[in-house]
């Protein structure tokens, strides 16, 4: 009995411990896209150019090819991070990328890309992070595969290392590129 | 180079704890002296190592090198000096790091000053120490590591939330921390007792010291957090029930149950198996402190690092660490003697009725602060547990508390004479009744909560201060003799009447502030005035102005009363064009009695401003009571008795056989 | 006494006390739990205009005015499925905007909800737990769980 009431404190924190870790471990991976966005269309919006020499995003120019769609900022870290990958991303032309602005400053974005480099082919000024609600953007990095059709299928949240782009990025995009011809 | 220094430190710092966690413990286990007596430099070692790393952090900032990812995501080069030093521990990296640095610290002194401790228990709360340290080094190096570069270095910093920058905020983290860390040594004295296997008073003497500075801290740290909240939100409140505040406030309530239990062990040889599970539940609830900021768990005001895997880590620290503890605790507590008996009156009686009753307060924190997070695992439903629940579930806990904190001293050990201890409370049963009638004849509608809480807080006030001079005959010998006798105190018996007042003192403020607190909420524009408890409030002007890294509004509100001027309230609204954040600065008209807070909404010359201006009585009690209660922490930890080092110490240093039978 | 029934009765006064606590903690309970709901929720659901509620989402573009003295505000909260007209007398927290994530308790009659607080987010990066929940249960926001 007494034993018990010693055992007591134990198995009440275990309880609590594994209620605590339950929300937790239950959270899907987030980094990928919940099943609900997959398959459906990108968001429907205009976003005009943040440079004048690049044109913006609409929802044409995302049908034809399979494109990842990346969210970025210069005031982002872990967008700094990302940052050389999509270089090589670029200059590699295994895909096409482009780029949303979100919530920045034109002027800081276009020095950030000055300094860094541009990576895209596209770059559409997300100024008030509309877009990125609609895309479903909880923070920037964000990068999205959108296949031929305009149809969101993939979305990676954080920064992209070399293993994300190549062992889960590239095949999703092989495997978009192979179907339908 | 310097940054990869650091990180190399840190590195080190972990081979050192791993070390430490374990050689020492071997070497207790077998008595053997030389593997014992490696805890002590390891603990040096450790914690220069660790030191070296947050001077390179701090180096880091101070410097501006913004190609630490860390400080460009935190700092800016046009921030004031003191948030770039504070930027360090402002941030989820730079505040682990100060966490392990203050962990390794109360390992060091340990280690420097604990010269008393029997050979085998010091190289085990050293080791247990030591592991902890493991635990959170580990979690540093491989989720969150501070020096992680950013090439090429962007030109500028990202800042510190503008909410952050302030000097009271500047110094709540590390005081926290002293607080939460400091419960570690309790545990790590804990654990190492269960391994030893016996409990006596020179234990609890050992860990007594600890507790109260960790205590101390842990008070000093909450009272500047809400400071903080209080003058930095611009809400004029002072306490939120915020998760975060919760998550503080809960190892607080625990720590002060544990520093009254171990009293009783130190005293009386009692209550023992009880004050070892306080001190595990207590560091548990530090732990889980940090947990919840960290894990972003809960929504909060401060949750500035959010991340779900981190929070798992964490998890599984605490559970690897209460866990095992309370394993060791089901295991070896049942064996453990039982001690001193006594009657339910008395002056243990009263201790473990104050255990109960903080505990039953601790439950109750716990339950409001988790539940919405239990609800929402289970069944999805999102709810809040806001302000009422704790008030009214909180309060009613703690009045029969403050009740008995004034009886419970005048009580003797083993056996107490209740009627004989409340005849000698009649002085405090006078002041109960003036502080009541007093304010009842101040109100104009008689409201019965102040009352009460004031005829409370006149109790307790009134009972510390008879038993202190009980203790040194006040008025009933020659003055000089009096203070002869108060000089020869203990000065934990200072310490003790010290906290108790404050407590009193904060009791006053805090039921002063929810009863009469007056709120008037205007739009005006220039030369408008607002009136405010017999104040008037003059708007003169908006200028706008630029401060070193932000543009300002602000406000200039002359005070008059009664035609007379008092003083101009200068309250601001800023903006951090970097963060691309507003914030309110309010401005504050302290007198002793009352304080009188301005803060200024949107506005523009066309449509007005908006004016926010409470009158707060008696506020500025609450951090005086809680400044009396630090003070008297540090009286009683100046105690001679509880110094480390201090002779006269009942050294019973076991003998080799009784610690190889223990084991 | 003898020293087994003193141990009892400490034991006993002690479980009276938990039970009171425990007791007085459930009531406190019953009638200090708000609820939060999306505007979908409301929309759906019968709420007594007497229960304190929270109610979240995104404070629709363009639907935010002010009184002529500045006091009150009123704005729309949407969860891209619903809109809710709300109403506050006071000062809106520092971080409020058009197009951002709000929460607000009050109360909830005749198809308006009366705020008496208007909670402040104290990150332009993040958005309340509740209002992602919120705009994901309505299937407008694919956010996740990193609050």
């Amino acid at each position: 009995m007494s034993r018990l009431l010693y055992l007591l404190p134990l198995i009440l924190f275990l309880g609590a411990a594994g209620y605590f870790a339950a929300p937790i471990l239950q959270g899907k991976d987030p980094s990928t896209l919940p099943s609900a966005m997959i398959d459906k269309p990108a968001p429907a919006r205009d976003l005009p150019a943040l440079i004048a020499s690049k044109p913006g995003i609409d929802p044409a120019s995302l049908a034809g090819d399979v494109r990842l769609v990346n969210f970025f900022a210069s005031w982002c870290g872990p967008c700094r991070v990302e940052h050389p990958l999509l270089m090589e991303i670029a200059e590699s032309n295994a895909v096409p990328l482009y780029g949303i602005n979100y919530k920045d400053a034109p002027g800081a974005a276009v020095n950030w890309l000055a300094q860094l480099g541009d990576p895209f082919q596209r770059i559409g000024r997300d100024g008030d992070g509309r877009a990125a609600i609609e895309w479903g953007v909880y923070g920037v990095p964000e990068t999205y595969v959108v296949d031929k059709a305009g149809r969101i299928q993939y979305r990676h949240v954080g920064p992209l290392s070399r293993e994300d782009y190549q062992e889960v990025i590239l095949p999703i995009v092989e495997r978009l590129r192979e179907a339908n011809g | 180079m310097i940054a990869e220094l650091g990180h190399y430190a840190l590195a080190l710092a972990l081979c050192v704890a791993v070390v430490q966690s374990t050689v020492p413990l071997y070497g207790a286990a077998r008595g053997d002296d030389i593997l014992m007596s490696l805890a002590r430099p390891a603990a040096s070692a450790q914690f220069l190592a660790i030191l070296v790393a947050f001077g390179a952090l701090t180096h880091g900032y101070v410097t501006s090198d913004f190609s630490i990812l860390n400080v460009a995501q935190n700092s800016h080069s046009l921030k004031p000096m003191l948030y770039k030093v504070s930027g360090v521990w402002g941030n989820h990296e730079g505040s682990m790091v100060l966490w392990v640095l203050i962990l390794a610290l109360f390992g060091f002194a340990v280690a420097a000053f604990g010269n008393n401790l029997p050979p085998s228990l010091r190289a085990r709360v050293l080791s247990v120490q030591g592991m902890i340290g493991v635990g959170f080094l580990g979690f540093i190096l491989l989720t969150s590591n501070p020096f992680e570069r950013l090439i090429p270095a962007p030109l500028d910093g990202r800042d510190l939330n503008p909410l952050l920058q302030d000097p009271g905020l500047a110094f709540h983290p590390p005081m926290l921390y002293l607080g939460y860390v400091g419960f570690s040594m309790a545990f790590s004295f804990a654990v190492a007792a269960l391994i030893e296997g016996r409990v006596d008073p020179a234990w609890a003497r050992w860990v007594r010291p600890w507790t109260l500075a960790a205590w101390t801290s842990l008070t000093g740290g909450i009272a500047l957090g809400s400071w903080w909240a209080y003058y930095e939100l611009g809400w004029g409140g002072w306490w939120y029930w915020d998760p975060v505040e919760n998550a503080s406030f809960m190892p607080w309530l625990a720590g002060t149950a544990l520093l009254h239990s171990a009293i009783v062990v130190e005293k009386r040889d009692a209550l023992k198996s009880w004050t070892i599970l306080l001190a595990i539940i207590t560091f548990g609830l530090s732990l889980m402190g940090t947990f919840l900021v960290r894990s972003g768990v809960l929504t909060s005001v401060h949750a500035f690092a959010v991340d779900p895997e981190r929070g798992l880590v964490i998890l599984a620290l605490l559970t690897i660490a209460i866990g095992g503890a309370l394993i060791l605790f089901a295991i070896r507590a049942p064996s453990m003697k039982l001690g001193g008996m006594f009657q339910p009156i008395s002056r243990e009686g009263g201790l473990v009725m104050n255990n109960l009753l903080l505990s039953v307060a601790t439950a109750t924190v716990f339950i409001g602060t988790l539940y919405p997070l239990f609800l929402d695992a289970t069944t999805g439903e999102k709810v809040s547990v806001g302000p009422p629940f704790f008030n009214a579930a909180f309060v009613p806990v703690m009045m029969p508390l403050v009740l008995l904190v004034a009886v419970g001293p005048m009580l003797a050990w083993k056996r107490g004479d209740l009627p004989g201890a409340m005849a000698r409370l009649w002085t405090a049963a006078i002041l109960s009744i003036a502080a009541a009638g007093f304010v009842w004849s101040q109100q104009n509608d008689v409201a019965f909560g102040p009352i009460v809480g004031f005829a409370f807080a006149g109790w307790l006030a009134g009972g510390s201060i008879t038993e202190w001079a009980e203790r040194i005959a006040l008025f009933r010998v020659p003055l000089a003799t009096s203070l002869a006798r108060a000089g020869g105190l203990p000065r934990s018996a200072h310490g003790m009447t010290l906290a108790h007042l404050g407590l009193a003192i904060f009791i006053c403020g805090a039921v002063a502030d929810s009863f009469w607190r007056q709120e008037v909420v205007v739009n005006a524009k220039p030369g408008e005035t607002v009136s405010i408890a017999g104040f008037d409030l003059t708007l003169d002007k908006i200028e706008r102005t630029r401060g070193p890294n932000y543009q300002t509004e602000t406000a200039h509100l002359s005070v008059s009363r009664d035609g007379a001027p008092v003083t101009t309230l200068r309250p601001e609204r800023r903006f951090y064009p970097v963060q691309q954040m507003p914030t309110t600065e309010a401005a504050i008209h302290s007198t002793f009695l009352a304080d009188l807070y301005a803060a200024i909404g949107e506005g523009g010359d066309r449509q007005g401003w908006t004016v926010r201006v409470w009158h707060n009585p008696l506020v500025p009690w609450i951090w005086a009571g809680c400044l009396v209660m630090v003070i008297g922490g540090l009286v009683s930890l100046s105690d001679r008795r509880l110094r480390v080092g201090a002779p006269k110490r009942r050294t019973n240093a076991p003998s080799a056989a009784q610690v190889a039978g223990a084991d | 006494m003898t020293p087994k029934r003193r141990r009892l009765s400490i034991v006993l006064i002690g479980l009276v006390m938990l039970g009171t606590a425990a007791a007085l903690v459930l009531t406190a309970f019953e009638d200090n739990l708000v609820f939060f709901f999306s505007p979908t929720d409301l929309q759906t659901k019968q709420i007594s205009p007497d229960q304190r509620i929270r109610i979240g989402g995104l404070v629709e573009e363009g639907s935010w005015t002010k009184s002529d003295d500045g006091l009150v505000s009123t704005f729309r909260v949407t969860d891209l499925d619903n809109v809710i007209p709300v109403t506050y007398k006071g000062v809106l927290p520092d971080l409020f905007r058009e197009g951002q994530g709000v929460v607000a308790e009050g109360r909830f009659a005749q198809g308006r909800f009366d705020a008496s607080e208007v909670l402040a987010k104290h990150d332009e990066n993040y958005m309340p737990k509740e209002v992602a929940d919120a705009l994901k249960k309505s299937g407008k926001w694919h956010g996740d769980e990193k609050q």
